[in-house]
């Protein structure tokens, strides 16, 4: 709003919101903070805050114990894979329920959103069989499939709210052009829903990236990703808050990074069409 | 080349029928003008033509090839929408070179053919910028920019100009008037605009309700209108339709006179024979033209009649009012008109 | 907009997203179905290809009529409803913090977004041991330093701290959406109300409140998706220990820890008639909403 609003106005407003922010940001800010103290200082009454020996001792220990790069990669694979693969599925898909919409596109979209609640251990054993039998148990692939799967309905979702906006003559008039149907979805509908498209894209990367479910009970070993990382310092051993924050703060840096930079696009988009 | 033929063209939408079974030639080179009231099926026509729609029944002729089933894409139409329709995230190089592009020509080509539109259109200026930066009047010559370099059979033109102010509107009929005479390409155009079917049409057609009322040259339609509902259409003031004895004098169920066809004069001496009188209601004093409303003519409705810029009546005046005999067009009861 | 070309392009493009999401519905579940009328002990030495035994709808009237099974459903119901009214309350009011004019409000957007970037079993994990331990919690020493009993976070206030934990992990979704609702609110609405000489309250309640509901309803249903199935927060805390068992943890156990497959099954049927009557009410709610 363009209006002049009084210094101690704003000055309260400031004040207010930096107190709520920092501590609902405190529980991240304190894990970090601990990942470089000793494991005395980590528990150490009275807290100590910034003024203790800075240690990188804990990623040390960290890495040693368990193979954070593989980790790393995996979920790089798992959530970056499945999550372009729904948006090929689901750019068609939202395409058609946007601009050539039918009595039926309503239900068809809160049926798939009705796959999303779906309990997820109602099926899990039936996952588990089928997993073994074709050979999916413990791999990359078959956690991407599982995650496009569960994802989708948010993906289809969110880009048909997105393509709603972009006015249909301007499709049109790339079928007069000459644009094939694809033709039509590559060069004008993509590059208009681009924002559209990114934020769909990082919502569902952190979404696939933090799922904790699947991902811990369909992987061993080769496929697994950082939530399997961390949960193994579930255990006791997690107890050493020092090398557990270390260890958290791995786990969530890469896409706690990824979203502070991406964090425009994101909120932009991140509306499901709530807001018009 | 760019004949079009529609036969028993028909389009109903679920249940509804916007346009009955209709027939419609536009030959090759024609200016085609649709006009009509608000939802009577212009642009459910047009579409029909470029093939955005289907028809629900009936054949499409484009250079007598059957082109009902193709997809707009294969009919070599171009079309100009309304909105413009710009790709937004394309320059307008990149917007007019589109439908090039599409059909995979060669760059130096397509290089030659977007500058040899751009200095027609007057954009070379602008050819790096976005649509967003343009204004309207440059933002609708973009549009037709990229119509014309394709070289389509025909154009069409869904209200192209309803978006502009009034002197851009003026310039941008010229223009594509102009383009017309130079591209003598078929084209089609969508308007309710009366000065824009007047000037630039070869050939207008009527429509209402999704029915062809009249087609034919402007001054055909003007001096001849072929019923009621054209009489009144064509033409701007429309013209004083009278009924009752008036119109029974003359033979007719309904009599029409165009405002510019009554002569007016000062009365004197109360009525003559043959003359009508009344009292000036409101008038409207364009500089050239004076258009004044005439109430208590004992003719049912308020008459308009257009007098030369320096008549001034004021408003209470009183004054005779004489049609000219050969301008008054006769109807019958059906509203058709009587030769 | 549609001919038949485009109309059957577009079943065309439709059909791969609504296959796989068909597949994916159909084939667990039928298998879960399946499973839910047999025996099926595989620590037992029970196995599918040596052939299962049916046993009706045993596994039904078990798992309804185990002591764990109401006050599960009533734990995944409280955990959904507290999570949704506190994520709400609290991200209207802080929504409406962050809309005024401040210095740096960039970065506190940054802060507020946070929590949503940390995966699950990583906040849990933290909460719990760095927060919640009694004794060496932040939490104990914040008690400590008022000279009070530190709290037995996860067994003596076990439902609250699992709330809490969901709340801090979902409010900022809620906030970021409520935020853009508010951003897009008409100014001149605004100004013209305030024109018309509504106090502050009533703005909030007649304009600013019903230009929310559309994102409201996003919030509750996609907030309730994911509640619904909330699984790491309580595999790490409390283990579905002092009433936090969910319906999904009730039917994990079955599954993976006593490794009955059938009984599991039967609750995994259970949850989705659950998910069902709930997407029922939300659908209804939001379904409507989303069409204005
Ligand atoms: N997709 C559609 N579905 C149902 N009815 C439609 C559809 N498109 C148009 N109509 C109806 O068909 C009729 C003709 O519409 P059309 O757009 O062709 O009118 P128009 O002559 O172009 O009017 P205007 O001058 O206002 O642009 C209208 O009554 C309209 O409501
Ligand atoms: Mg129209």
């Amino acid at each position: 709003m363009a209006r002049n609003v009084t210094t101690g106005r704003k000055t309260i407003n400031t004040l207010a919101s930096w107190s709520i922010g920092l501590l609902i940001f405190f529980p991240i800010l304190w894990t970090i903070l601990t990942s470089f103290k000793t494991e005395a200082q980590a528990i150490s009454d009275p807290p100590l805050f910034l003024f203790f020996d800075w240690t990188l001792e804990n990623y040390t220990v960290v890495q040693e114990r368990s193979n954070y790069m593989r980790f790393l990669w995996n979920s790089v694979i798992i959530a970056g894979g499945s999550t372009i693969l729904g948006i090929i599925i689901a750019v068609p898909a939202a395409w058609s329920m946007a601009f050539v919409p039918s009595k039926r596109t309503k239900d068809i979209l809160l049926w798939m959103l009705s796959t999303k609640m779906l309990p997820a251990v109602g099926v899990l054993y039936p996952m588990y069989l089928l997993f073994i039998k074709m050979g999916l148990l413990d791999t990359r692939i078959g956690l991407v499939i599982v995650l496009m799967l569960i994802n989708m309905p948010i993906i289809v979702w969110m880009l048909y709210t997105y393509f709603r906006e972009i006015p249909g003559e301007i499709l049109e008039a790339s079928r007069m052009d000459g644009a094939s149907l694809r033709d039509e979805i590559i060069y004008v509908l993509t590059p208009m829903a681009l924002p559209g498209i990114a934020s769909t894209l990082l919502l569902n990367f952190i979404l696939a990236w933090n799922e904790a479910f699947w991902t811990l009970n369909l992987t061993a070993v080769n496929a697994a990703p950082l939530t399997a990382f961390i949960a193994s310092y579930s255990s006791p051993e997690g107890l050493f808050f020092a090398k557990l924050s270390a260890a958290s703060t791995m786990a969530i840096a890469p896409i706690l990074l990824l979203g502070w930079f991406s964090q425009k696009q994101l909120v932009r988009g991140l509306t499901f069409g709530a807001v018009k | 080349m760019g004949q079009i033929v529609l036969s028993k063209v028909q389009k109903k939408f679920g249940d509804t029928e916007v346009i009955p079974p209709l027939d419609l030639r536009i030959e090759d080179g024609e200016f085609t003008v649709f006009v009509g009231p608000s939802g009577c099926g212009k642009s459910t026509l047009l579409r029909l033509i470029a093939g955005l729609e289907d028809v629900s029944s009936g054949s499409i002729q484009i250079d007598g090839k059957e082109a009902a089933d193709l997809p707009p894409s294969k009919r070599g139409l171009a079309m100009v929408f309304q909105s413009y329709a710009l790709y937004p995230h394309m320059t307008v190089r990149k917007n007019i070179a589109f439908p090039l592009r599409m059909a995979k020509m060669d760059k130096a080509e397509i290089d030659k053919r977007v500058d040899g539109a751009a200095s027609v259109l007057n954009l070379t200026d602008y050819l790096d910028r976005r649509p967003g930066q343009l204004s309207g009047g440059q933002r609708q010559r973009v549009a037709i920019g990229r119509a014309i370099v394709r070289e389509p059979s025909a154009f069409l033109f869904d209200e192209p100009l309803s978006n502009l102010d009034a002197a851009l509107r003026m310039g941008m009929r010229l223009e594509i008037s102009e383009l017309h005479k130079r591209l003598d390409t078929t084209m089609v155009y969508v308007t309710h605009d009366q000065v824009e079917a007047m000037t630039m049409a070869d050939k207008i057609v009527v429509l209402s309700a999704g029915i062809i009322e009249q087609v034919g040259s402007p001054l055909e339609l003007y001096h001849s209108p072929k019923n009621v509902f054209v009489a009144g259409f064509i033409g701007s003031p429309k013209m004083n339709l009278i009924g009752g004895e008036v119109a029974a004098s003359h033979g007719a169920h309904t009599i029409g006179v165009r405002p510019e066809h009554i002569d007016v004069s000062a009365a004197t001496d109360g009525g003559q024979d043959g003359k009508w009188t009344g009292v000036v209601g409101v008038s409207e004093h364009l500089g050239s033209d004076s258009f004044f409303h005439i109430h208590e003519t004992g003719l049912g409705d308020m008459i308009t009649v257009r007098a030369g810029g320096e008549v001034g009546f004021t408003r209470g005046d009183r004054i005779n009012l004489t049609p000219r005999a050969d301008m008054i067009h006769k109807f019958d009861e059906q509203g058709n008109r009587i030769a | 907009m549609a001919t038949q070309h485009s109309r059957s392009a577009a079943r065309l493009m439709l059909a791969p997203a609504v296959v796989l999401l068909l597949g994916w519905m159909l084939v667990p579940l039928t298998m879960t179905l399946y499973f839910s009328f047999k025996k099926y002990l595989p620590l037992r030495g029970d196995t599918i290809s040596g052939g299962l035994d049916w046993v009706g709808f045993e596994n039904y009237s078990r798992f309804i009529g185990s002591s764990a099974f109401w006050p599960s459903v009533q734990a995944t119901l409280l955990i959904v409803g507290s999570v949704l009214v506190i994520t709400l309350v609290l991200g209207v009011l802080l929504a409406l913090l962050l809309d005024q004019p401040m210095w740096g409000q960039g970065i506190v957007r940054i802060l507020v977004i946070s929590p949503f970037f940390v995966m699950p079993t990583v906040s849990a994990l933290v909460w719990k041991n760095m927060f919640m331990d009694p004794v060496n919690g932040i939490l104990a020493h914040l008690w400590n330093f008022f000279g009070a009993e530190p709290v037995q976070w996860l067994s003596q206030a076990s439902m609250e701290s699992i709330i809490l934990i969901v709340s801090w992990q979902w409010l900022p979704f809620a906030t970021l959406i409520l935020l853009t609702a508010i951003q897009s609110l008409d100014s001149e609405q605004l100004e013209a109300s305030e024109m018309d000489g509504a106090p502050i309250l009533k703005r909030f309640w007649f304009i600013i409140l019903p230009h929310m509901s559309r994102a409201m309803a996003v919030v509750i249903l996609i907030q309730t998706i994911f509640l619904l199935s909330i699984f790491a927060e309580i595999f790490v805390t409390t283990g579905g220990a002092f009433g936090t068992k969910t319906l999904t943890y009730l039917i994990f156990q079955r599954v993976l820890e006593s490794q009955n497959i059938g009984l599991g099954s039967a609750g995994g049927v259970y949850a989705i008639i659950l998910a069902n009557i709930v997407a029922i009410f939300l659908m209804r709610i939001v379904g409507k909403n989303l069409d204005k």
